[in-house]
């Protein structure tokens, strides 16, 4: 092979009292795709900021280009041809796609900007991936998917020589992944190293060349992706038995009566009319691309949408959901799929963040004591295994798994009839995953009832009793017992069209 | 303009296809001016109801006469535009005006020539607007904590120059003041309009033509995104103040022509004024979007209320206050509608 672009060696990096990195050594080399894997908290974004210039390193080498460099700012790295993109799209919406760009080099003549030039530019540009949108048009007007190719486009606007990918894929359906995936072989093709960070697997398989695996700020292994197994990889990266994720398959458990039906509920423009019945004891699976009404339905069952038609029977009594506090007061808990917007509260400690719903529900008269309360914290920490397991943590500071852990326990600690969770493993480690999966089914096995929502076909057949499933805003199907992710693909893509996997089409490597 | 041509990636949800159908079927105005035009439509009305109830008021003098009698407050909009397109807000403004002009007319009284009374004016504007901005930036106070700091700072500098009212005398401000240009049609206007329109044209090539403009709508847009893109935000979240400072006291140099004296407890509440043309202007306070000119058309709008007022004789001017207040509310309303339909 050739010269590695990126050689960092023995990197160490140390926060005060952690050592985030120990002696990882890590080589990217020019026309490769490389996957940086590893569990929350592993090490891959102290990595990537070690290269980038953003923690300073307390020992080990990098070179780029062969030469030694050290970076003190993302500034320096990106004029040096490294660029990153990040896992939210860090563009200013309310400019033109041209000017995001350009923004902070935009061609000039005699100090004014030239407009002209400068659209020129970012149409070149936006051609070299192929994207061929209006770099006149103002960037909020088009879909995430798009500003994130929008962003890379900026990235690679410096002649990067390395494109730093972080989780870009996270917010992103299949065919969006697809068009990221045949930029992402554009660039590849044309000597741009890529590193890609990301915690689908599928993906990994699909677009690597070779792949790193952390562990606990440790290299554990760089291996080529053919000659890495999905399940030796996993094992790299978890560290432990796999035991966890076999646990949870299907109990045979006997659902009880039916807690919550719906009948011709609907919203125009939203979903279609659908009915749906979940039991008390079981997980009902809905599947569906993102954009196919998957969280529609959850926000409608939840009143925090209000239903055009139809109506729900809780406990087979007509309920008026007024909204939200309505859905709470029958029993319903519905943790959103956006837990940083709508889920959590980062400022607050863990402990205020899983009273918060308790205290709601027991009005602003009747404060919650303080020992209950530290009883029902330790109780929660311990079952989700919550890390820390320090009460007094703020939550913001917490790894994405184990915010979407508080946010479960908040909505547990109401002791909810029906819990409705939107993409609880989105962006989170496997390890973590895996345990939620198996409090959901725990969860279920004690009666309560779950509807469970994910944008993983694996994960929904694996954790469901029913699987419903859901395309272009309707409700297409309802798969009883032991459904294949085959035979949900199949509905979720439709009419026989390989919507699901058309980006899988191999791109001729260098 | 454009219909998102997402040619590359097919738009699979349904919410995008139906946005980029209802884009293709608008007449080429980008939905970033509707606000601008909106404004413009109600001047246009409201200019036209006195036209229709009143004679003599569709005439080209009462139109020169707007921009006559709200040059100052033009020009304390340009500034207020910056700070609030980057999500900031500048509460000073009033009083800097009344600090101006008390400054000029004592430094007048005192026999100073009126070169250097407009030079230290201006430099005392600036320099209150660069110590406001940089607080803001050092501690990361916010910034209506910090302009109304000044607010208060200001009025009451006013206060140790002098108590009373000090007219002015000087010549040349004098000849400044009462001094008129005719354009054809017989309508006359002061300098004063010129100065602000000059000033206008100078924030539309700023705000358009030069990096520190565009970084302007980034940081409004987003502060973190702007940073990460390696602009200068720094100097942009400083400079925005040290511009509206300047304006401030630009303003205050044609609000002392305009009244030909420096008084304490000139321009209260003059800072709401230049808010509320800005928001009436189609910016949206949370920073980002926004254009000098609705500002200016949102000045013309409180001024043409005024003058339907006045034309009416009969009504007390607070009638001015309460349908800018209905105004500015209908304007906020029509703002949350158009980005709630994006």
């Amino acid at each position: 092979m050739t010269v590695p672009v990126v050689d960092m060696r023995g990197i160490s990096v140390e926060f005060p009292g952690v050592k985030a990195l120990q002696e990882v050594d890590f080589r990217l080399f020019p026309g490769e795709v490389h996957a940086l894997m590893g569990e929350n908290g592993a090490g891959k974004s102290t990595l990537i900021k070690a290269l980038t210039g953003v923690h300073p390193l307390a020992a080990g080498e990098i070179r780029y280009a062969g030469e030694p460099v050290a970076f003190t700012a993302p500034a320096q790295a990106q004029a040096a041809g490294i660029s990153t993109v990040y896992q939210e799209v860090n563009l200013c919406a309310n400019l033109t796609v041209a000017e995001n760009i350009l923004l902070g080099r935009e061609p000039r003549k005699f100090g004014r900007i030239d407009g002209r030039r400068m659209r020129a530019r970012a149409a070149e540009l936006l051609a070299r991936i192929g994207l061929h949108i209006d770099p006149g048009s103002v960037l909020e007007s088009h879909p995430i998917a798009v500003q994130q190719l929008v962003a890379i486009a900026r990235a690679v606007a410096v002649d990067a020589r390395v494109l730093v990918l972080d989780e870009p894929t996270s917010s992103l359906d299949a065919d969006e992944v697809a068009e990221l995936f045949r930029i992402i072989r554009v660039l590849r093709d044309e000597g741009v190293a890529v590193l890609f960070v990301t915690h689908f697997l599928e993906q990994v398989y699909e677009i690597s060349d070779r792949i790193t695996v952390l562990r606990n700020g440790r290299l554990v292994a760089e291996h080529p992706t053919a000659a890495l197994s999905r399940i030796d990889l996993v094992s790299a990266m978890l560290g432990r038995e796999m035991g966890l994720l076999e646990e949870i398959e299907r109990r045979s458990g006997t659902p009880g009566q039916a807690f919550l039906v719906a009948e011709g509920v609907g919203r125009k423009g939203s979903v279609a009319p659908f009915d749906l019945e979940i039991r008390s004891g079981e997980v009902v699976g809905l599947a569906g691309l993102l954009g196919s009404g998957r969280t529609e339905v959850a926000r409608l069952l939840f009143g925090a949408d209000k239903a055009d038609s139809g109506r729900i029977l809780v406990n087979g009594k007509p309920l008026r959901l007024t909204g939200p506090r309505a859905a709470i007061e029958a029993g319903v808990a519905f943790s959103s799929e956006d837990r940083k917007a709508e889920g959590i509260v980062a400022d607050l400690s863990v402990r205020d963040n899983l009273i918060l719903a308790m205290q709601a529900a027991r009005g602003w008269a009747r404060p919650v004591p303080r020992k209950l309360a530290d009883e029902l914290v330790a109780k929660y920490i311990e079952l989700l295994d919550i890390r820390p397991a320090d009460p007094d943590r703020a939550v913001g500071n917490l790894s994405g798994g184990n915010q979407q852990k508080v946010l479960l326990a908040r909505w547990l600690v109401t002791q909810p009839k029906l819990l409705i969770l939107d993409e609880p493993t989105r962006g989170i480690d496997v390890g973590a995953k895996a345990q939620i999966q198996k409090v959901v089914a725990d969860l279920a096995a004690e009666g309560m009832a779950v509807l469970f929502i994910s944008a993983e076909l694996e994960e929904v057949v694996r954790v469901s009793d029913r699987v419903v499933v859901m395309r272009d805003r309707q409700k297409v199907a309802e798969l009883d017992g032991d459904v294949g992710v085959d035979d949900v693909m199949a509905l979720i893509a439709g009419g026989g069209d390989h919507g699901v996997d058309h980006g899988v089409e191999k791109a001729v490597a260098s | 303009m454009v219909a998102p041509e997402v040619g590359a990636v097919p738009a699979k949800s349904p919410g995008s296809a139906s946005r980029s159908a209802r884009s293709r079927g608008r007449v080429n105005v980008p939905k970033r001016f509707l606000p601008v035009i909106a404004t413009f439509v109600v001047f246009v009305a409201t200019f036209g109801v006195g036209s229709v109830r009143y004679e003599g008021f569709a005439s080209g003098q009462v139109m020169a006469n707007l921009f006559i009698d709200n040059a100052f407050l033009i020009v304390l909009a340009v500034g207020m535009t910056f700070v609030i397109l980057t999500g900031g807000i500048d509460l000073s403004v009033g009083s800097v005006v009344a600090l101006s002009t008390m400054i000029a007319a004592a430094a007048l009284q005192a026999g100073w020539p009126a070169w250097l009374v407009v030079i230290t004016v201006l430099a005392t504007g600036s320099g209150l607007g660069l110590a406001m901005g940089w607080v803001i930036h050092r501690f990361g106070v916010q910034p209506f904590i910090v302009t109304l700091a000044g607010m208060f700072l200001a009025r009451g500098l006013c206060f140790v120059i002098s108590v009373e009212s000090v007219s002015i005398k000087d010549p040349t401000f004098r000849d400044l003041a009462t001094g008129s240009i005719e354009l054809p049609g017989g309508v006359t206007i002061t300098y004063g309009v010129v100065i602000a329109l000059v000033a206008v044209l100078a924030a539309v090539y700023v705000l358009h033509l030069t990096r520190f403009g565009r970084t302007v709508y980034a940081v409004g847009g987003s502060e973190t995104s702007a940073r990460l893109m390696g602009l200068a935000t720094t100097r942009v979240k400083i400079g925005v103040y040290v511009i509206s400072g300047f304006c401030s006291a630009l303003g205050g140099l044609l609000f002392s022509l305009y009244m030909l004296s420096g008084y304490s407890l000139h321009a209260v509440g003059m800072e709401l004024d230049a808010i509320a043309a800005v928001v009436v202007g189609g910016s949206l306070l949370s920073g980002g979007v926004g254009f000098v000119i609705g500002s200016v058309v949102g000045v013309l709008v409180l001024g043409t209320i005024q003058t339907l007022i006045s034309f009416e004789g009969t009504l007390s001017s607070w009638w001015t206050k309460i349908v800018i207040g209905a105004l500015l509310l209908a304007f906020i309303a029509l703002q949350r509608i158009i980005v709630r339909r994006t």
